[in-house]
């Protein structure tokens, strides 16, 4: 059964950001003969040709001032053009700050049902079959649309995105989106000075728990973080005391991870922050107390002092990687 | 000010999770207020106290919800409504009902958690916000309240978006947007002679056919190495990154 794949694709930094990649993948396994489709909305200074080299057949670019910062109203406006344009069968976008703020209404727009959060997605006879978690991936569910049209926002991280192939072509196609009434403005963006790794995508996370003792205890960790490229994080014990801000926070009640590597320090692993974290291909655990349910979740585990461990492992990797 | 707070019932995040016979067992289990549906019922209430008016709390749920009404009664709202769920009711369905019931009843300001702890999937308040035609400011950290404005800070993945938007309006709850107070004795005295409405989803006219349908439910079990490193801290980092390149091929 031929579907017809419309996938949002965003722009982070100036760049287009993985997880849009993987998306295209995703729609791809589905599409069965169908066309996948990126649409950038209001990011016409990016090359939309490397989501063509990643495997979408076309690409649109909807312009208009109103769209260059995320709004839901601007952004839902312009998504609902291309979407009664295109008819897609299946809408896919990341599940970034964007995506789960614009594709539930998107959704209800249209009367139609959601899966979010996917971190795979397969054919099953006719049926598209999601797998996502529940209770902060405690325990997965697999779940359908019902019928008409499916809308899902995919976990960065979980479907291997394709190759680019720069042999591949197709058209990117620019036009004018209609122009729509915002209500919420934008007053101010306040940038977080840390790493600047988005914690929900990165590829690495270093997290401390109450073991660091202090804001000033971050500082190896950050110091870590930054010659692995990684993003901080951290248990709610930590954010609790003030050692660092809520954004940061890992856990069902906080973000929930799914990095390749997961350094846990200082965490002691209540159950509450294993929800956000036990899906991490690698986990590595250090902590002072050997009998820490951390290590039951570890494939390497240091019983050791994290203030002295830390900055060895900053030091080795360094040499490492150069 | 009339606030309307959208409200549902979870297990407690310390909880164990146990599926059996495909579906999650809640039968021992401690439900709470959802946390982020907390943070809501927190803010009403301190935009209440500096603003008059009222305090609505309504969750889709069973007679087990009555629990997490009474609560949010016992911190301080006006007015408790619990809608009964309709058999595989998805958030397609939850928000229509939500909306259905809202409507008509001219609510300033609509408030909900960010996201539930249980499925996770942060839709419903933002499906509410769609069927209601309102602007909705999402995961806010920070809320003010002046002159028929909201000014909103909001968790942008890390970094803060301060927005501005008119009443009325819909905003979710952010972790840090506040500390819940805990029900005071004469507040938990007052909770319980209170009524708490029931409302029939047939009563509301709405279509509640589910979107989606869970095929399956199961426990992930995950096959971890549970290897130690042990020697000084410098030998343990050592062998640790050679690990991690060579056998875990991570890095």
């Amino acid at each position: 059964m031929a579907r017809n794949i419309l996938v949002v694709a965003e722009v982070r930094n100036g760049a287009l950001r993985p997880v849009s990649f993987e998306c295209i993948a995703a729609g791809r396994t589905i599409a069965e003969g169908g066309s996948v489709t990126a649409v950038l909305l209001g990011q016409a200074d990016v090359d939309g040709s490397e989501l063509i080299a990643r495997g979408a057949d076309r690409v649109l670019v909807a312009k208009g001032d109103y769209l260059k910062e995320y709004t839901p109203d601007g952004w839902l406006g312009a998504l609902q053009q291309v979407y009664l344009a295109e008819k897609p069968d299946v809408v896919l976008m990341g599940h970034t700050g964007i995506g789960r703020d614009l594709l539930p209404r998107f959704a209800m727009r249209n009367a139609a049902g959601m899966i979010s959060d996917a971190i795979a997605v397969k054919v099953e006879g006719d049926q598209v079959v999601f797998t996502r978690p529940i209770y902060a991936g405690k325990a997965y569910v697999t779940q359908v649309i019902t019928g008409g049209l499916i809308v899902a926002t995919i976990r960065p991280n979980n479907v291997a995105a394709l190759e680019a192939d720069a042999g591949r072509s197709g058209d990117v196609v620019q036009s004018e989106a209609a122009p729509v009434d915002l209500r919420t403005v934008v007053k101010e963006v306040v940038r977080q000075a840390a790493t600047g790794v988005d914690l929900t995508a990165a590829k690495i996370v270093v997290a401390g728990g109450r073991g660091v003792k202090s804001a000033e205890g971050f500082r190896p960790l950050y110091e870590l973080a930054e010659v692995l490229g990684a993003a901080v994080g951290a248990s709610r014990a930590a954010a609790d005391a003030g050692f660092c801000d809520y954004a940061l926070q890992i856990g069902q009640t906080g973000k929930t991870v799914t990095p390749d590597l997961y350094i846990a320090c200082g965490i002691s692993g209540a159950i509450q922050h294993l929800a956000g974290m036990s899906a991490s291909k690698v986990i590595v655990a250090i902590n002072k107390d050997p009998e820490a349910p951390i290590f039951k979740v570890a494939d390497y585990g240091i019983v050791g002092d994290l203030f002295e461990v830390v900055p060895h492992l900053t030091r080795e990797f360094k040499a490492l990687l150069g | 000010m009339e606030i309307l707070v959208l409200l549902k019932q979870t297990f407690d995040t310390e909880a164990k999770v146990t599926v059996k016979d495909g579906r999650v067992v809640d039968d021992d289990v401690t439900l709470v207020i959802n946390p982020y549906d907390e943070y809501a019922v927190e803010e009403a209430l301190k935009i209440r106290e500096a603003a008059g008016g009222t305090v609505t709390v309504v969750s889709v749920g069973t007679d087990r919800v009555d629990e997490a009404l009474r609560r949010a009664l016992a911190m301080g709202a006006d007015e408790a409504v619990a809608i009964e769920p309709p058999a595989d009711a998805d958030e397609y369905a939850v928000a229509s009902l939500l909306a259905a019931w809202a409507k008509g009843r001219s609510f300033d300001l609509i408030l909900a958690g960010n996201v539930s702890v249980d499925t996770g999937a942060g839709q419903t308040a933002l499906r509410v916000a769609e069927i209601l035609e309102l602007p909705h400011v999402a995961a806010a950290v920070k809320v003010e309240i002046a002159g028929g404005k909201a000014t909103v800070h909001r968790d942008a993945e890390g970094d803060t978006e301060v927005v501005e938007v008119s009443l009325p309006t819909l905003i979710t709850a952010q972790q840090g947007l506040n500390e819940p107070r805990y029900p005071s004795v004469p507040g938990i005295m007052k909770a319980k002679r209170k009524q708490i409405a029931r409302v029939a989803p047939a009563d509301l006219g709405v279509d509640l056919t589910p979107r989606t349908a869970v095929t399956s439910v199961y426990q992930a079990t995950q096959n971890r190495r549970n290897r130690m490193i042990s020697g000084t801290a410098e030998e343990q980092a050592r062998e640790l990154v050679q690990l991690l390149r060579s056998e875990a091929k991570v890095v």
